[in-house]
């Protein structure tokens, strides 16, 4: 009798402990996605930290690919934002320069922080930018704008079978100091 | 054992006598049976808004609902018929039955069982308290997608998060507990191999809820954070990403789904012998076909998500590995076939529900494997025809599980027949108007009707106002079956200890009905057949 209660005792600690340990999982699932998705450039997230080979060392191929642009404004933010150009033919390797444009139409200073993706998203990896506005919040002025520039060039190793991209950036508020910081954090 | 002793305490008002019987209960049939008729009282409630929902889509255009109110229905609907109905109906049976089958006196810990109850109605009473707060219930679908519940989610969003709290909590409680008594409790010389499926099914269900429902609750705790205090798990604006909403969720939502089939599984392990008048057909692969689909449903969650731009290598893998779920599934139908297969069938109500189950559930199952296939998910995703295909396996899947236990364990439980005239108008209404109600559902979503819309276009009126002819008789069977069940408890012909002719189990050789206390010496195991015969 007393080695069930101590098996029942035993199966009891274990089972809660797989309770606990799945709710640990589940917000372990946060930093793990996060690297799956850099790692495999899933999801058309571009990780910004292999801006890597100089721009002079680049082989410059004989494919062209168009790239899009797109442009879009979170809820709340009162800014006019689009790409002035909304699409490009470009040669893999070649660095292209192209810009976006934003007004701030309230009557304060905002700051704003664009996020970037890629459509297919297993292309993300092949797009590299070397001067982008999206590495750093941006901050506009009462009715200020500006051109926002965007300097990239797209991988020759560019697989075959696509032959148009799509940069889309969504363009969200930064709400506050506190929150910013918050966020910058858990990045 | 003082509790139960409560009602030979002289002096006590009957009010509080009852309320402490119940309220204190640590008796698995006690409790057995407050799971059971919490179960049965949300059915109602949740199928009163399937009538809600059908009625508005009787006819296209906006008669009854406003599209705001159309989407709480849909969402309170699917909450309450997943966490309210189907998972505390099969722990309500789990409670009732697996002592008995097991030959224990009582659940493992019986203090806890009753706690796990009592969290139930409280969960339930902040979920459904939302209907009247300002700015409405929640709206977005039981599958609370972000942003739809974190950015744009009504302010009675953060009830429904406590209540799915308070509902984990109980389920996860209530499953360490199962596990904990089949572990410890089985009778001497009753091996795993030798349980009964439907203990094996529930053990097997109760490892998924221990592993996945706190998923659920990190899940719902991300979206606090979300909404309250300043973190982005699921914002882009903060470095976080919606779509990780949608793999958290769907990893636990998957399994999940096994969970609300599994012990159904099991029942009709239980009942197809009991009236082919033979052994169950390949116990063995049963059980190991049971194991493998838990263990894929881990792997498959992508199979919910083929629309969100999954890379090509993650949609094939999925796909196949949902595919694969067929194999073991099929084994159980076949299995189930092979048992009746030249047996001395009859057809009493709890056989019908069992056959039943397994045809239309086998239906299910098929438009769940074209669902698995990509490129057509493509077509199919977010239509009514994922209504109908969940619906299938659910409806005369769970749900006719769990009423043909009922029909098959109510005379252990009364001591009563219930009247088999009626239960068999109760099943034959129930199957014309389930598939009334869901087949035209198939239709519709193939021709593009998508669901969670409160308006649809003229050329699918046809099939809506067939389907909501067919959920309004839905509705009216149950009532029904309540009538057979309250007539069952007050009287009727009296039931013998092993109720049916070939009923096999433990729980047969005890007088019906079941005394409150039973095994407290363990009985003998394997069963000899006089222990069958005692009166």
């Amino acid at each position: 009798m007393t080695e069930r209660r101590n098996n029942q005792r035993k199966h009891i600690i274990l089972l809660s402990a797989l309770a606990v340990g799945m709710v640990g999982f589940s917000f372990a699932l946060v930093p793990l996605y996060a690297i799956f998705c850099e790692v495999t450039g899933l999801n058309g997230k571009k990780y910004e930290r292999e801006i890597s080979a100089e721009p002079s060392v680049l082989q410059v191929s004989e494919r062209e690919v168009t790239i899009q642009f797109l442009a879009q404004v979170g809820r709340g933010m009162p800014w006019e934002f689009r790409p002035t150009e909304s699409k490009l033919k470009v040669r893999l390797g070649e660095v292209h320069l192209t810009s976006y444009y934003a007004r701030n139409r309230a009557d304060q200073a905002v700051t704003g922080q664009a996020v970037p993706s890629v459509s297919p998203a297993y292309a993300s990896n092949f797009l590299h930018k070397l001067e982008c506005f999206c590495f750093t919040q941006q901050q506009l002025e009462a009715g200020e704008d500006q051109q926002m520039a965007l300097r990239f060039y797209i991988d020759a190793e560019l697989p075959e079978d696509i032959s148009m991209l799509t940069l889309s950036y969504s363009l969200f508020q930064v709400p506050d100091v506190e929150v910013a910081s918050l966020a910058l954090a858990s990045n | 054992m003082a509790v139960t002793a409560d009602h030979a305490i002289p002096n006590r008002s009957p009010l509080i006598a009852f309320l402490s019987r119940w309220l204190l209960t640590t008796n698995h049939k006690e409790i057995g049976t407050l799971y059971l008729w919490l179960s049965f009282t949300l059915f109602f409630i949740a199928g009163a808004m399937a009538m809600v929902i059908r009625l508005e889509l009787f006819q296209p255009g906006i008669q009854f609902a406003e599209p705001l109110f159309y989407n709480q229905m849909v969402t309170m609907h699917g909450l309450i018929m997943v966490f309210g109905v189907v998972m505390p109906g099969f722990v309500g049976l789990a409670n009732w039955l697996l002592p008995m089958m097991i030959g224990a006196p009582d659940m493992a810990l019986p203090r806890l069982n009753n706690f796990s109850f009592w969290i139930l109605p409280f969960a339930f009473t902040l979920l459904i308290s939302s209907l009247f707060m300002e700015g409405g219930a929640p709206n977005f679908g039981w599958t609370f997608y972000a942003p739809l519940s974190t950015t744009y989610g009504p302010p009675s969003t953060d009830f429904f998060i406590l209540g799915v709290h308070l509902m984990g909590i109980s389920s996860v409680l209530g499953a360490i507990n199962i596990i904990v008594t089949i572990f410890n409790l089985r009778v001497e010389g009753m091996t795993l191999m030798k349980m009964p499926l439907f203990v094996w099914t529930w053990l097997i269900t109760a490892f998924l809820l221990v592993m996945v429902m706190p998923v659920l609750a990190g899940a719902v705790t991300m979206m606090l954070t979300d909404r309250h205090f300043g973190t982005s798990f699921f914002s882009a604006v903060g470095g976080g990403d919606p779509v990780l909403f949608q793999h958290v969720f769907w990893f636990f939502g998957h399994p999940e789904v096994y969970i609300l089939i599994l012990p159904g599984f099991g029942i009709a392990s239980q009942i197809i012998p009991t009236f082919a008048r033979k052994k169950l057909f390949g116990y063995h692969s049963m059980v190991y076909a049971t194991v493998s689909i838990a263990i894929l449903s881990f792997l498959v969650w992508g199979h919910h998500m083929f629309t969100t731009g999954m890379p090509l290598a993650a949609e094939l893998f999925v796909m196949y590995a949902t595919m694969l779920i067929a194999v073991p599934t099929g084994v159980k139908v076949f299995n189930w076939v092979a048992t009746m297969w030249r047996g001395s069938m009859t057809f009493e109500t709890p056989m019908l529900f069992a056959i039943g189950f397994v045809i239309l559930f086998t239906i299910g199952g098929f438009s769940g494997l074209m669902l698995a296939l990509v490129p057509a998910d493509f077509q199919y995703h977010d239509t009514f025809f994922v209504v109908a295909h969940f619906h299938y396996v659910l409806y005369p899947g769970a749900i006719f599980g769990i009423m043909s236990a009922v029909y098959y364990w109510l005379p252990k439980w009364t001591g009563n027949m219930y009247d088999e005239r009626l239960g068999k108008l109760h099943f034959w209404t129930a199957i014309v108007a389930v598939n009334m109600t869901f087949f035209p559902m198939h239709f519709l979503g193939l021709a593009g009707m998508p669901r969670r819309i409160v308006d649809y276009s003229l050329q699918f009126a046809d099939f809506n106002m067939v389907a909501s002819i067919g959920a309004g008789m839905l509705g009216l069977t149950q009532v029904l079956f309540l009538y057979i069940v309250i007539k069952t408890i007050r009287g009727g012909d009296k039931a013998t200890s092993r109720v049916w002719e070939s009923a096999e189990g433990l729980e047969w050789t005890i007088p019906s009905p079941a005394p409150l206390h039973t095994f407290s010496a363990p009985p003998q195991f394997p069963i000899p057949e006089e222990a069958y015969q005692h009166d």
